[in-house]
Order: structure tokens, then sequence, then C-alpha cells
């Protein structure tokens, strides 16, 4: 069953029609042409899928396209308008931080919705203190990290890259 | 996936119209549960609801000065909102424990507790399984039964052709937080309006494991409610999984303890359901809250626990690991010197 709906998808607006069952990764890939999003595991378990969504990071292999009608997405191709690249992408860069490169675009949109939280102030899983603000720490960073799978363990690079884009901004 | 219609009502009171209209109707919220499953082919609806944009996203403050939990608030929301932080810790942290950031940003108040259980042989259609095809029998029996139940199953081993088994545990974290806080659900059906106390929401398997809960067929969470606590009241939540993240719980405790020493007390991963300790509850009650007493009260509790044999070497570890997270949590609780 057809549905047509609206996404804005790196600062441009797209109507489109699509089945009711069509993911948002599947609408963004194969009907927009934006691969940046990557599919790995198609059940929400590796996060290569991740983008910004309105604002907040999320996995578009879970979210139905007809459910987010009119949703603001960014994708790690938008955060590099022109480009230029986005101190995120500078850090994973400047630190080494990936191998074969499949997982780091949702890397990349994951870290920058990472530090977003860490600027609202919310706790982790790690965070001792519950009513303090948290610190960005390793163990909260990789923690904070832990829904961004990598095949080729580039761990040991992320969580550093993470933590500079957040000391520099 | 089979093909479904998709339909966002007006309001909340279409939205159940809607669903009690059509048998074959689901309500969707964050999508995090029901995708996964419409993929898998667990979940063959004719027609989705969405009711995400339709319920409440917001935190607000109940007269008495308890706490309301719109259903379309999001976990990240939850926990990070300062009075939860403040007040109700054991939800903040039972909800960080579970899932990733970018799962918390989607999932609902509303969807959490009626995420459906992980038993492997529930996600894969080609095996039985008499949650997801009544009747059918239960794989799990004698099959993998690390993440499998302890509490609430029939005493003399299941009989795996038998159409009412099923051993498997509910596997939300923040369901243990909520039953041990005593939190009530707000319902919408199509007689009204009606209250649950969150300990009766969810059901054991009796003789229909395809039911988790007690909701009927178009009923909708609207809202979840936090009664007040009583200041002073100390809480925590400690969750056990195979990896320190981004795994569900091989057993979990939700622990509130009030400042004249009454302890409530919730475990995760042992059972159906978000289990309410309320034997251990019940043995300790009247009596000082010593690390002793605690003892005995969850031996007393786990008296009937009844450990399944399984292909992984069974789940017969969940009963002490169950009874040290509980002295571990509740310690953590305790006034210095008790502790
Ligand atoms: C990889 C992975 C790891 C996870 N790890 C954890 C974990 O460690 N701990 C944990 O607790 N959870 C974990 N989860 C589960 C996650 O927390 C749930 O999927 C989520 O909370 C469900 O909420 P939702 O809003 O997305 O629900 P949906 O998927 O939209 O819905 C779930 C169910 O609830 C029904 N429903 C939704 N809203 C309402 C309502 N208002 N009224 C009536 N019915 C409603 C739907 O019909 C559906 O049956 C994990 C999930 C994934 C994919
Ligand atoms: S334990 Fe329950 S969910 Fe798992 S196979 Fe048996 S009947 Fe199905
Ligand atoms: S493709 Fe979405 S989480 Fe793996
Ligand atoms: S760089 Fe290869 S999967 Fe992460």
């Amino acid at each position: 069953m057809d549905a047509e709906i609206t996404l804005r998808v790196d600062g441009e607006a797209h109507r489109l029609t699509v089945d009711t069952r069509t993911s948002l990764l599947d609408a963004l890939r194969e009907r927009l042409g934006n691969t940046s999003p990557k599919k790995g595991c198609d059940h929400g378990q590796c996060g290569a899928c991740t983008v910004l969504l309105d604002g907040d990071r999320a996995l578009t292999c879970l979210a139905l396209a007809v459910a987010h009608d009119g949703a603001e997405i960014t994708t790690a191709d938008g955060l590099a308008p022109a480009g230029e690249l986005h101190p995120v992408q500078q850090a994973f860069l400047d630190s080494d931080a990936f191998q074969c490169g499949y997982c780091t675009p949702g890397q990349v949109c994951s870290a920058v919705g990472v530090l977003e939280e860490f600027e609202r102030g919310w706790p982790s899983h790690v965070t001792e203190d519950l009513t303090g603000r948290p610190e960005m720490s390793h163990d909260e960073v990789a923690e904070r990290m832990s829904g961004n799978l990598c095949r080729c363990a580039a761990y040991v690079n992320i969580t550093p890259a993470v933590q500079q884009a957040g000391g520099a901004r | 996936m089979k093909p479904f219609a998709y339909a966002r009502p007006g309001d909340v009171v279409e939205a159940v119209r809607d669903v009690v209209a059509e048998p074959n109707a689901v309500f969707l919220a964050g999508g995090t549960n029901l995708v996964d499953h419409l993929r898998l082919g667990v979940a063959r609806p004719d027609l989705v609801v969405d009711v995400r944009t339709l319920t409440s996203r917001e935190v607000t403050g109940l007269p008495d000065g308890g706490l309301r939990l719109g259903a379309a608030t999001t976990n990240s929301q939850v926990a990070a909102d300062p009075r939860v932080r403040e007040r109700y810790p054991v939800l903040a942290q039972a909800l960080l424990a579970g899932a990733t950031g970018q799962l918390r940003n989607m999932a609902t108040t509303g969807g959490n507790p009626l995420q459906r259980t992980r038993c492997v042989y529930f996600s894969d259609v080609t095996t039985p399984c008499n949650k997801r095809e009544p009747g059918s029998g239960c794989s799990a029996v004698g099959g993998y039964t690390r993440y499998h139940a302890v509490l609430g199953t029939p005493a003399a081993l299941p009989d795996p052709h038998a159409p009412e088994t099923c051993i498997a545990t509910h596997p939300s974290d923040m369901a243990v937080a909520l039953a041990a806080l005593d939190a009530q659900v707000q319902v919408l059906g199509p007689d009204g309006e009606r209250t649950i106390p969150f300990t009766e929401l969810h059901r054991l398997p009796g003789d229909d494991p395809s039911r988790d809960t007690v909701l009927q067929h178009g009923e909708l969470i609207t809202a979840i409610d936090l009664p007040v606590l009583p200041a002073g009241t100390r809480s925590a939540y400690r969750k056990v999984r195979d990896r320190a993240s981004y795994a569900f719980a091989l057993v979990s405790v939700a622990a509130v303890v009030t400042p004249d020493g009454e302890l409530r007390l919730a475990l995760g991963g042992v059972a159906h359901k978000p289990w309410r300790a309320t034997r251990a509850e019940e043995v300790l009650r009247g009596q000082q809250l010593t690390e002793d007493a605690v003892r005995a009260a969850i031996t007393a509790e786990l008296a009937a626990a009844q450990p399944q044999p399984g292909i992984d070497s069974g789940n017969g570890f969940k009963i002490p690991l169950v009874a040290r997270t509980v002295l571990a949590t509740v310690r953590g609780l305790l006034p210095e010197e008790q502790s």
C-alpha cells in the first residue's frame, strides 16, 4: 500500500511515494540515492544506519518512512556541505578512527548526537552522580558509542576521536 | 514483509476506534520492536495505527507530588529528566542500562513495557513457539535457556509439546523499575479510561502464552504515573549481562528503600513478567533491614525457583546470581551504620 510523504534530507526537501513497508533507511538509500547510512543488520543491532532524525541520533532501519512524513534528516554526507568537514569527521581522520569505513557514517552521526547529549547534560549508564553534569571521559564516550559496532574494531581510535571533537568545540 | 495499511488518526480516541474495528490491527510507537517483528514475520498485521504523535510527549508533575510520563515520551527524555534523576534514580538507571543511545531516542514509555520477549525461538518463525504460534509447542524447553525463566514456571519440568508451555522472560529494564515503584498505567479503551497497577499489567503464561499483558485488543497506554515517594527514599537498579553495554539482562534488580527501612524489590530476567519479590518483602516486613535479613528474604523468594536445563548448560546459574545481585544492590542503599 502506497503513501505520499515529504522528507527533508541534508537540507533538501523530497516528495516521494513509498510502500508503507519501506524503512527510512531504504527510502534514503534506494529511493533518494543517499548511500551514506549503511545497512549492516537491518534489525537495530549495529548502528550503521544511524542518522540525525529531527536533531537526535536514531536508527533508520527500525523507522518506517511513512511514520516520519515531514521529518528533517541529516546524514553523514549532509554534515559536510560543500566538502567542508564537520569537526567530528575531521577528528575521525586525525585519529585514524576507521579501517574499511563501512561503519563510519553511522559512527560519525552517532558521535554528533553524543556531543549534543553531553551539551544537554544527559547522563549515561556509567555516570556516577545522576544529578551532576557528566564528564566527557573515555568510559562515558565508550558507553554512549556502544550502539555503533565496528567489525574492524577501530574502537581504540574512535573513542579518542569523539573526545577530541568534543574538546574542540 | 506482508503488506499492511498505515493510519495516523487525528487523536487517541480515533486511534482506539480504528484498532478495535480491525481485529488484526496494532499500535505503532517508536517502532524499535514492532518494525523488527514486521520484518521477521513475527508480527503480521493488516493495519498499523501510529500513535507516536498522538499521545503526550511530556513529563508532568501530579498534584500529589508524583510524575506522569506521557506514553510518547522517549526513554532518553525520561532518563534525562531532572525530576526522574533526583527522585526516581532506579528508573533513570534502568532506562540507561537498556539498549543504546539511538534506540532510547526512539523507544517510548508506552512501547517499552510492551516489547515482546527476546527468546530466540520466538523471533525465528521456522521453529515451534506457543507465544508466536499458539499450540505449536515450545522450542526453548531443552534448547537454549540461558535467557529464560526460573520463577513463575511449573514446579515440574515443562512439556515442550503442551500448548500452555512458555519459559520466556520479559526483556524490559524499565519495566522492572516501574514494578518496584508501584507505577500506575493509564489506559484508554473502547469503553473509556482505566488505571492498571503496573505490577498487574504483565501476566504469567497461564493457559495462553501468546498474551504478555492484561490489555485487551484496542486498549492504548496513554501515560504511566510514578507515585510520590517519602522524602529520603533511596533507590537503585543493577543489571548483570554478558557484556558491559548493549546487552539484555541475564538478571536485574530494582530496589527502593524508604527512610523507615521498608524495601520494595523487583527482579528482571527471571520470569515471564517483571517479578515483584512480594515473598521477600513479606519476610522483611517489620524487620531491621540488615544484610542477614535481606539474605534470608531473597532465599525465601527463590525457594520455588526452577532451573531449566538446556543445550547451553541451562540457567541454574541465575538463582545464586539473583541472590548476590539483590544483596549488592540493597547494600548500596542502606545507611552507613547498617551496611
Ligand atoms: C538491538 C536492541 C537492543 C535492545 N536492548 C534493550 C535492553 O537492553 N533493555 C531493554 O529494556 N530494551 C532493549 N531493547 C528494546 C527496546 O527498549 C524496545 O524495543 C522499545 O522500548 C520499544 O518501544 P517502542 O516505542 O519503540 O515500541 P514499538 O516497537 O513501537 O511497539 C512495541 C509494542 O508496543 C505496542 N505499543 C506501543 N505503544 C503503545 C501504547 N501507547 N499503547 C498500547 N500499545 C502500544 C505496539 O503495538 C507493539 O506491540 C532493545 C532493542 C533492540 C533493537
Ligand atoms: S519460551 Fe515462550 S517464546 Fe520461547 S519458544 Fe517457548 S513458547 Fe516461544
Ligand atoms: S542497519 Fe540499522 S542498526 Fe544495523
Ligand atoms: S571501520 Fe570497518 S567496520 Fe568500522
